[in-house]
């Protein structure tokens, strides 16, 4: 059954701590409860986004930058 | 009391504000929001400007040590008790012990959850509502963290069910429209400016908060040229410092304009070409990010009009739930 990572907030997503680093996960990584999957920008501040369930990442589904709605679908883990 | 187990992204003690002291600095603050702040409170039977939790994106959860009655208006963001949905803009019980939590925002930007007998924080310059930047009033004078115990006054905790009708659950439309009226600076801009300012649609800048809420996707404003005044910076959107009122919209530079809202600085350098009218700096309290808004160009009669009618849908929500 395939499981979704959600974002909390509306804003700007972001899959990367910073421009010049790595994504925080990329398509095939597993993912622990309590792992840091992006960031949110939103009033003037970044909120990570925590993974409330564990699985392989399959997919994502927004792109780094793109802006995101609370509740939108983030990744697709298997 | 309220235990705050979690307090949410930015979750602040707010009422009708603290108004009379602008011009030494200190905003009006209070909620972004008022129409639905206040019609929480009339839906748990408290006075429409007692203290309410003023919440921004995502919900806190709070346990109650005391029965109450609890509403929740404004944004559509579900509130749940012991993990069971409530509905909005109702009235709904919250027994000693349990909790109240919060599902997704699925639409608006800011929710107001009132408690029976208002939450109970200091008054401090006439207001218990939240300045985060002034560190003044609300609690403690900053947004609500895990561990916090907020008093709340003493009530009848009645009135159970009670709902605000639908077509008085004032909420912005999409694209949303912010009316506005021209102001003393609008001749700093060219014609044309004037024209695609508001012909264009602009979109909520994420950085768009209590302070003023910035927009961004509109095309540039030209400005008239001229020899800058003594006094004023050399940019084109440099006055002379001046006041800023509530609801003043200034465009730095001509590219973004901002809407100052209830935490706004009181004044500054930057020319304003308009104001928001009151009635709808509600509409703005419930905008997300990237939101398409258009300004809407009005007259000062349609601006008092249109106050005139906010205060009617007050009294329309009150008489309903009387």
């Amino acid at each position: 059954m395939s499981k979704q990572i959600l974002s909390p907030l509306p804003g700007t997503f972001y899959s990367k701590p910073a421009p010049d680093q790595p994504q925080f996960k990329s398509v095939g990584d597993a993912v622990a409860v309590g792992d840091v999957i992006g960031l949110i920008e939103v009033m003037k501040s970044f909120h990570e986004v925590v993974a409330d369930q564990a699985g392989t990442i399959t997919a994502f589904a927004a792109e780094d930058e793109e802006p995101v709605m609370a509740g939108q679908a983030l990744i697709e883990l298997s | 009391m309220i235990n705050v187990l979690k307090p949410g992204l930015s979750t602040t003690v707010q009422d009708l504000g603290r108004p009379g002291y602008y011009h030494i600095g200190i905003p009006t603050s209070g909620g972004m929001d008022t129409l639905s702040l206040a019609a929480a409170n009339l839906l748990v039977g408290n006075d429409a400007g007692a203290a309410v939790l003023e919440v921004v994106f995502l919900g806190p959860e709070l346990e109650f040590t005391a029965d109450a009655m609890v509403a929740v208006t404004g944004a559509d963001l579900p509130p749940k008790v012991d993990g069971v949905e409530q509905a909005g803009w109702t009235a709904f019980r919250v027994n000693k012990g349990q909790v109240l939590s919060f599902g997704y925002l699925k639409k608006g930007a800011r929710a107001y959850i009132a408690v029976s007998g208002g939450i109970d924080v200091p008054v401090v310059l006439g207001s218990r509502s939240t300045y985060t930047l002034g560190a003044l009033g609300g609690y403690l004078g900053r947004k609500l963290a895990a561990g916090d115990v907020l008093p709340v006054g003493a009530s009848a905790a009645d009135g159970e069910g009670r709902a605000v009708p639908y077509h008085l659950r004032r909420m912005p439309g999409a694209p949303a429209e912010l009316r506005m009226l021209p102001g003393l600076y609008w001749h700093r801009i060219t014609e044309e400016a004037g024209a695609t300012f508001f012909e264009d649609t602009w979109k909520v800048a994420p950085e768009a908060d209590r302070i003023g809420y910035r927009f961004k996707a509109g095309r540039p404003l030209d400005f008239v040229p001229r020899t800058p005044p003594f006094g004023a910076g050399s940019d084109p959107s440099n006055i002379v410092d001046a006041c800023y009122p509530y609801g003043s919209v200034q465009v730095p530079s001509g590219t973004e304009p901002i809407v100052l809202h209830r935490d706004a600085v009181s004044g500054g350098g930057y020319m304003m070409i308009g104001t928001v009218v009151s009635a709808d700096m509600d509409l703005i309290g419930q905008l997300q990010p990237h939101t398409p808004t258009r300004f809407v160009k009005v007259t000062m009669d349609q601006a008092i009009f249109a106050r005139a009618d906010r205060r009617n849908t007050l009294r329309a929500i009150a008489a309903a739930l009387a």
